[in-house]
C-alpha cells in the first residue's frame, strides 16, 4: 500500500496525491465475485424500478433544518412558552430600564431608600385601576404607582429593584449549579467506575445540606466575620453590598446535584451509542468525546430542568429572604419586601402584592418556558392537528384531486 | 357444533382440540363464528391512507384494492415508505392521530374504514391479530408472556384464570415453544428473539382471528431463526383458517408462503398476482428489482469437489491458514485469542469469544458468519481495540496492540476503520455528516478549512453522495444514505483493514443491494482488507474471498468461499446455508426439505 506514509507533516498536495494513486491501483481481484450483482445494475438505470425511500413524510418537515432549528420551531409554536418568554421579556426591561444597571441611571426619578414626602395620605397608590377592573378610573402613573410605606420610601421602585435581584440570583444560581452539575455529571457517567462512586457519593452529601440552615449559618457569618478578622470598613461595605451575588453563589453550590445526576444519567445512555465508539476509532480524545459529541446530545435535558431549576430558584430565594436568612437591607429583593411589609398587611396591602405578583409573574413565566423547551427537545411529542385543521385540508386536496385526475403523491421527492 | 379448526389437521393431539373447546361458556357462540377456507374474508376497495404533514396531506397509501379469502396469504411486498405498514394498521386503527383513511374495508358485513371505540375494540384482537416486528418491544416487559397470552384470552372471553392458562399452555405447545410449563412464567428479555416471536404468534393466534396481520415477522431476526418462524408460519397456515396478510420487504421471505402477491412503491400498488406469476413472470421494473436484489446463495461460486477447509475437530479450535506470502504483514492476525465482558456487578466474566485463529492478507474480504451472540461483533470490536483481548496476540498491520493503552493507539487507528451496523446510532445526531466524515482528518492530519472540505467531498463523492449533503444532519438522511455516509468515513484515513459489522443488516433488501455494490467498488477501488461480518452467508458470499464461520464463541470452519458455500464441512455451517431464502418458491421448497433432513439427521 502506498499510503503508509500519511503523516501529519506531508503536504497538502501529496496527500491528495496519495489518494488519487490508491484508487487508482487498487487491488485486482478475482472477477468470480463480482458478478451477481450485474443484473441489478442494469436495473439501476432505470427510474422506476426504485422506490422513494423510508420516512419520507416525517423528513418533508425537517427538510434542511438543523437539530437547533427544528427545536426553534417546535418552541415557537408553544403558545405557553411564548407566552412566557413575552412576560420575561418585558418584565425584565420594565425593571432594568426603570432603576438602571450598576452606574447607568433609570428612567424612574425616585430611589430605593430616601424618604419622600406622602402624596396620598395613608401611602395609597396613585395609580389607579381601570374602572373594568374594579378600580376607580385610570389617570396615568402618578409618582408613587404602587404607593409608599411608612416613612414614604417609594415602592415602586423597591420592588422594580427587587426584580432586578431576583433575575440576577436565578441567573447566578443556575450557573453555577450548571458547572458544576454538567461536569460533576459528565465525568461519572463517562468513566464510570471508581470515579463515578466517589463522585456520586459526593453528590449524596451534598443533597443532605438543609438549605435553609445554610442561609441563616452565611447570614451569621457575613455578619461576624469581617470583625473577627478585623477587615477593612471597605471590605465590609463591599461584601455587604455583594450579599445577593454571595447567595446565589452558595444556593448554585448546594443546587447542583440534581442536575449532575441527570447529566450522568445521560451520558450513562449515550456513551453506549455507536457514535461514540465510531468517534473513538477515528482517534478522538476522551475529552472530545464527552465535550464534543455526548454533551451536545444531553444538552436538550440539561437545558429543560436548568429552566426549571431557575423558577424554582426564584421562590427560593424570596422564601429565604422572607424567613430573613438571604437577602438583607440595604440590598432589596422581592422575598425580603414582603418580609418587611407583613405587618402592613391590613393597612397598606400594596406593598405586599405587588412584590407577590411580580414572584409569581417571574416563577410562572420562566416555568413556561421550560416547559416549552422540554417539549421542543422530546422528539416523541408531535404536534398533533385539530380535527378542524385536517378537515379543511382534506375538502381542499378532494377539490385538486378533482380538478387534476389522478394526482401524484405531494411530498415524493428525493 | 361446529369442529374446532384445530381438529381437522392435527387429531393425534386431542389437547388442542380441549383447548378450543368452548363448551360450558357463555360466549361459546362467538367461537363457531370462523370462517371455512375459501369464504372471503376480507374485501378492501379503493383504500387510501394520508398524514397530516408541515400544513399538508401526505399520501402513504393511495386506491388499494384486494380481496382475501380464509385459508390465503396475501403478501403485500415493498420498500420502506412505500406504504404497505401503514395501509394494513390503517385496517386495525393503529394510525398515529395524524392519519386519516379513506375508501372501504369490509371484514365479513363489518365496515372496518371509520370504526371507533368498543366495537373497534371487539374486533382487535378478536377477529384480526397482528404480529409485530420487533418482539422484544411488542412484549410488555414487566409481565410474564404467560401472563400476556391470558390477558387477550380473558379481554375477549369470559374464562377463568386456570382455564385460561391451561389454554395458553396450549397456544405455546402449538408455536413449539419448548417446556412451556417452565416458560409460562418467563419474562420476555429471559427468552430469545425467535422464542418471543413464537410467543407474539401464539398471542395472535389466541382468539383464533379471521385476519391475521404479519408486519414483517422476521426482519428483525437471525436467517436461522427466520427460517424457523417461517416455516412455523407454513405450519399453522394448515391448522388454522385465518387469512394471513404478510408484510415484508424481502422477496426470498415471501417465496414459499404467499399465495397472492401484491407489490407496493410509493403508495401505490404495481403489481399484484399469483405468486407463481409474480416470481415466474414480473412485469414492472420496480418488482424486477426487488426479485434481483435478494442475494442468491451459491449463483456466484462452481461447486468444489475437494474442500480444503480447517474444522474443529473434537473440540480443537481452527488453526490458523497458513500466510499466501510470509514476507507480507497480514492486514490482521489473531492468535489464539480470548475476549470476554468484564464482571458487571453480580454477573459473572462471560467469554464471547475463545480460541480464535484468524489472518486476513492485505487486500482480503473474510467474511465472518454466524447466528447473533455467537461472538462475532466481539472480534470485530477487538479488532478496532474497542475491546480488550483476555489470551492470545493482535496484530493489525504490523501493529501488535494487545494490552494497548489508549493513549499509544493513535498511530494504530490510522489503520484501521469501522463501519457499524445501525447507521442511526452511528453518526452523531447534533453534527452535520460533512464533520462526521471529516473527524479522522481533523485528529490525524490536522486538516481544517478549505483541505478538509475538499477531503470530504472527494470522500462524498466516491460513496456517490452528493456534495450538498455534507450540511445536512442524520436525521434527515435515509438509512441508505447513512450507511453510505459511515462508509465514507471509516474510509476517510483510507485504512488498511476495515471492519464491517453487519453494514446492511439494518437496511432494506433493495438498499442492502446498492451498498454492497458500491462497498465492492470502493473494495476494488481502495484495495483495503476487510474483515465483513454478518448473519446471511449470500451476502457474505458476494463479497468474501474466503468465510469463516462462528458458532457461540468459537470458529467452526474457516475456507475460501467456495468450499464453504458449496461444500461445507461443518453441521452447523450446512443448517446456516439452508436457512438463506431465495426468491424462488420451486427452489424454496427444495431448499426447506433439505434443511428439514439436516435438522432431522441431527436430531437421530
Amino acid at each position: 500500500m502506498s499510503n503508509d506514509n500519511v503523516t501529519p507533516q506531508h503536504g497538502r498536495d501529496e496527500r491528495m496525491d496519495d489518494l488519487d494513486e490508491s484508487r487508482g491501483q487498487g487491488d485486482t481481484r478475482d472477477a468470480a465475485t463480482s458478478g451477481s450483482l450485474d443484473a441489478f445494475e442494469n436495473l439501476e438505470r432505470d427510474e422506476g424500478a426504485f422506490g422513494r425511500g423510508e420516512g419520507v413524510g416525517e423528513s418533508i418537515e425537517t427538510e434542511g433544518l438543523s437539530q437547533g432549528r427544528i427545536v426553534l420551531q417546535r418552541f415557537v409554536r408553544h403558545r405557553g412558552a411564548v407566552f412566557g418568554m413575552i412576560m420575561f421579556g418585558l418584565t425584565a426591561i420594565l425593571s432594568f430600564s426603570a432603576m438602571g444597571v450598576g452606574p447607568i441611571p433609570g428612567w424612574w426619578p425616585h430611589d430605593v431608600s430616601t424618604p419622600y414626602n406622602i402624596a396620598i395620605p395613608g401611602g395609597e397608590p396613585t395609580m389607579h385601576m381601570p374602572t373594568w377592573l374594579g378600580g376607580s378610573g385610570w389617570t396615568g402613573l402618578g409618582p408613587f404607582p404602587f404607593g409608599q410605606d411608612l416613612i414614604g420610601q417609594d415602592n415602586f421602585a423597591q420592588v422594580m429593584k427587587g426584580i432586578q435581584t431576583s433575575i440576577m440570583v436565578m441567573f447566578v444560581i443556575v450557573i453555577v449549579a450548571m458547572l458544576f452539575g454538567v461536569l460533576i455529571g459528565s465525568l461519572s457517567g463517562y468513566y464510570r467506575g471508581r470515579l463515578d462512586n466517589l463522585l456520586m457519593r459526593f453528590t449524596d452529601l451534598v443533597i443532605t445540606l438543609p438549605l435553609i440552615v445554610i442561609g441563616a449559618v452565611l447570614g451569621k457569618m457575613v455578619g461576624t466575620i469581617p470583625f473577627k478578622f478585623n477587615w477593612s470598613q471597605g471590605t465590609v461595605a463591599a461584601i455587604q453590598q455583594w450579599m445577593p451575588v454571595e447567595l446565589a453563589l452558595v444556593l448554585g453550590l448546594v443546587l447542583w446535584p440534581g442536575l449532575a445526576r441527570l447529566t450522568r444519567s445521560e451520558f450513562l445512555r449515550l456513551r453506549e451509542y455507536e457514535f461514540v465508539d465510531s468517534a473513538r476509532v477515528a482517534g478522538a480524545s476522551d475529552r472530545r468525546i464527552m465535550f464534543k459529541h455526548i454533551l451536545p446530545n444531553a444538552m436538550g435535558v440539561v437545558i429543560v430542568n436548568v429552566t426549571l431549576l431557575m423558577s424554582a430558584s426564584v421562590v427560593l430565594e424570596a422564601a429565604l429572604s422572607y424567613l430573613g436568612f438571604g437577602i438583607r437591607p440595604p440590598n432589596v429583593s422581592l422575598g425580603l419586601l414582603i418580609s418587611q411589609n407583613q405587618a402592613a398587611f391590613n393597612t397598606r396591602p400594596w406593598l405586599f402584592w405587588w412584590p407577590g405578583l411580580f414572584i409569581i409573574i417571574l416563577a410562572l413565566s420562566v416555568n413556561f418556558i421550560g416547559d416549552g423547551l422540554r417539549d421542543a427537545f422530546d422528539p416523541r411529542t408531535k404536534r398533533i392537528p385539530s380535527q378542524r385543521a385536517m378537515d379543511k385540508a382534506a375538502a381542499r386536496a378532494n377539490a385538486q384531486t378533482r380538478a387534476q385526475a389522478p394526482s401524484n403523491s405531494p411530498g415524493g421527492a428525493q | 357444533m361446529t369442529e374446532s379448526p384445530m381438529r381437522d389437521d392435527k387429531p393425534s393431539q386431542p389437547a388442542v382440540t380441549d383447548a378450543f373447546d368452548p363448551d360450558g361458556h357463555s360466549k361459546a357462540t362467538h367461537r363457531r363464528d370462523v370462517a371455512n377456507k375459501g369464504d372471503l374474508i376480507l374485501d378492501v376497495k379503493d383504500l387510501s391512507v394520508n398524514f397530516w404533514v408541515n400544513n399538508g396531506w401526505f399520501t402513504a397509501a393511495h386506491g388499494l384494492t384486494y380481496q382475501l379469502r380464509a385459508g390465503d396469504v396475501l403478501a403485500i411486498v415493498g420498500e420502506s415508505g412505500s406504504g404497505k405498514t401503514q395501509s394494513s394498521m390503517a385496517l386495525v386503527g393503529l394510525l398515529p392521530p395524524n392519519g386519516r383513511t379513506s375508501g372501504s374495508a369490509k371484514l365479513g358485513d363489518t365496515e372496518l374504514v371509520g370504526l371507533k371505540g368498543s366495537r373497534l375494540r371487539s374486533i382487535r384482537g378478536r377477529q384480526i391479530a397482528v404480529i409485530f416486528q420487533e418482539p422484544m418491544t411488542a412484549l410488555n416487559p414487566l409481565y410474564t408472556v404467560g401472563f400476556q397470552i391470558m390477558e387477550t384470552l380473558r379481554t375477549h372471553f369470559i374464562m377463568s384464570p386456570s382455564e385460561a392458562k391451561r389454554q395458553a399452555l396450549e397456544l405455546m405447545r402449538l408455536v413449539e415453544i419448548p417446556e412451556p410449563e417452565s416458560r409460562f412464567d418467563a419474562y420476555p428479555h429471559q427468552l430469545s428473539g425467535g422464542q418471543r416471536q413464537r410467543i407474539m404468534i401464539a398471542q395472535a393466534l389466541s382468539c383464533e382471528p379471521k385476519l391475521l396481520i404479519a408486519d414483517e415477522p422476521t426482519t428483525a431476526l437471525d436467517v436461522t431463526v427466520q427460517a424457523e418462524i417461517l416455516k412455523l408460519m407454513r405450519q399453522l397456515r394448515r391448522r388454522v383458517n385465518a387469512g394471513i396478510i404478510l408484510i415484508t420487504h424481502d422477496m426470498g421471505v415471501v417465496a414459499d408462503m404467499a399465495d397472492h402477491i401484491i407489490v407496493m412503491k410509493d403508495g401505490k400498488v404495481v403489481e399484484s398476482g399469483t405468486a407463481a406469476q409474480i416470481f415466474g413472470d414480473p412485469q414492472h421494473p420496480y418488482t424486477k428489482q426487488l426479485l434481483a436484489a435478494v442475494p442468491h446463495l451459491g449463483s456466484m461460486s462452481e461447486h468444489a469437489e475437494n474442500p480444503k477447509t480447517l474444522v474443529s475437530v473434537n473440540g480443537r479450535p481452527v488453526p490458523l491458514t497458513p500466510p499466501a506470502d510470509p514476507s507480507v504483514p497480514p492486514a490482521l492476525l489473531l492468535e489464539d485469542v480470548a475476549i470476554d465482558y468484564p464482571k458487571q456487578g453480580r454477573r459473572p466474566v462471560f467469554r464471547a469469544a475463545e480460541h480464535i485463529n484468524l489472518r486476513i492478507d492485505p487486500g482480503e474480504v473474510v467474511g465472518l458468519v454466524g447466528e447473533s451472540g455467537s461472538g462475532k461483533t466481539t472480534i470485530g470490536r477487538a479488532a478496532v481495540a474497542l475491546l480488550r483481548v483476555a489470551e492470545g496476540r493482535i496484530t493489525v498491520a504490523g501493529h501488535d496492540i494487545t494490552g494497548m493503552k489508549n493513549r499509544d493507539l493513535l498511530p494504530f487507528r490510522k489503520d484501521v476503520g469501522i463501519v457499524f451496523q445501525d447507521p442511526g446510532s452511528s453518526l452523531n445526531p447534533r453534527l452535520p455528516v460533512g464533520e462526521s466524515i471529516g473527524e479522522p482528518l481533523l485528529l490525524h492530519h490536522a486538516l481544517r478549512g478549505a483541505e478538509l472540505s475538499k477531503r470530504v467531498e472527494a470522500l462524498l463523492d466516491s460513496v456517490e453522495l452528493p456534495r450538498s449533503m455534507r450540511n445536512r444532519y442524520p436525521h434527515e438522511l435515509s438509512g441508505g444514505q447513512r450507511q453510505r455516509i459511515g462508509v465514507a468515513r471509516a474510509l476517510a484515513l483510507q485504512p488498511k483493514l476495515l471492519i464491517a459489522d453487519e453494514p446492511t443488516s439494518a437496511l432494506d433488501v433493495s438498499v442492502q443491494a446498492r451498498v454492497l455494490k458500491l462497498f465492492q467498488d470502493l473494495q476494488q477501488e481502495y484495495g483495503f482488507a476487510c474483515l465483513f461480518i454478518s448473519h446471511d452467508l449470500a451476502v457474505v458470499e458476494m463479497l468474501s474471498k474466503r468465510i469463516a464461520v462462528m458458532s457461540h464463541g468459537h470458529l467452526v470452519e474457516v475456507g475460501d468461499t467456495a468450499d464453504i458455500v458449496t461444500n461445507p464441512q461443518d453441521d452447523y455451517t450446512r443448517r446456516l446455508l439452508a436457512a438463506v431464502p431465495v426468491p424462488d418458491p420451486e427452489e424454496q421448497r427444495k431448499r426447506r426439505e433439505l434443511r428439514d433432513a439436516i435438522i432431522g439427521d441431527l436430531v437421530s
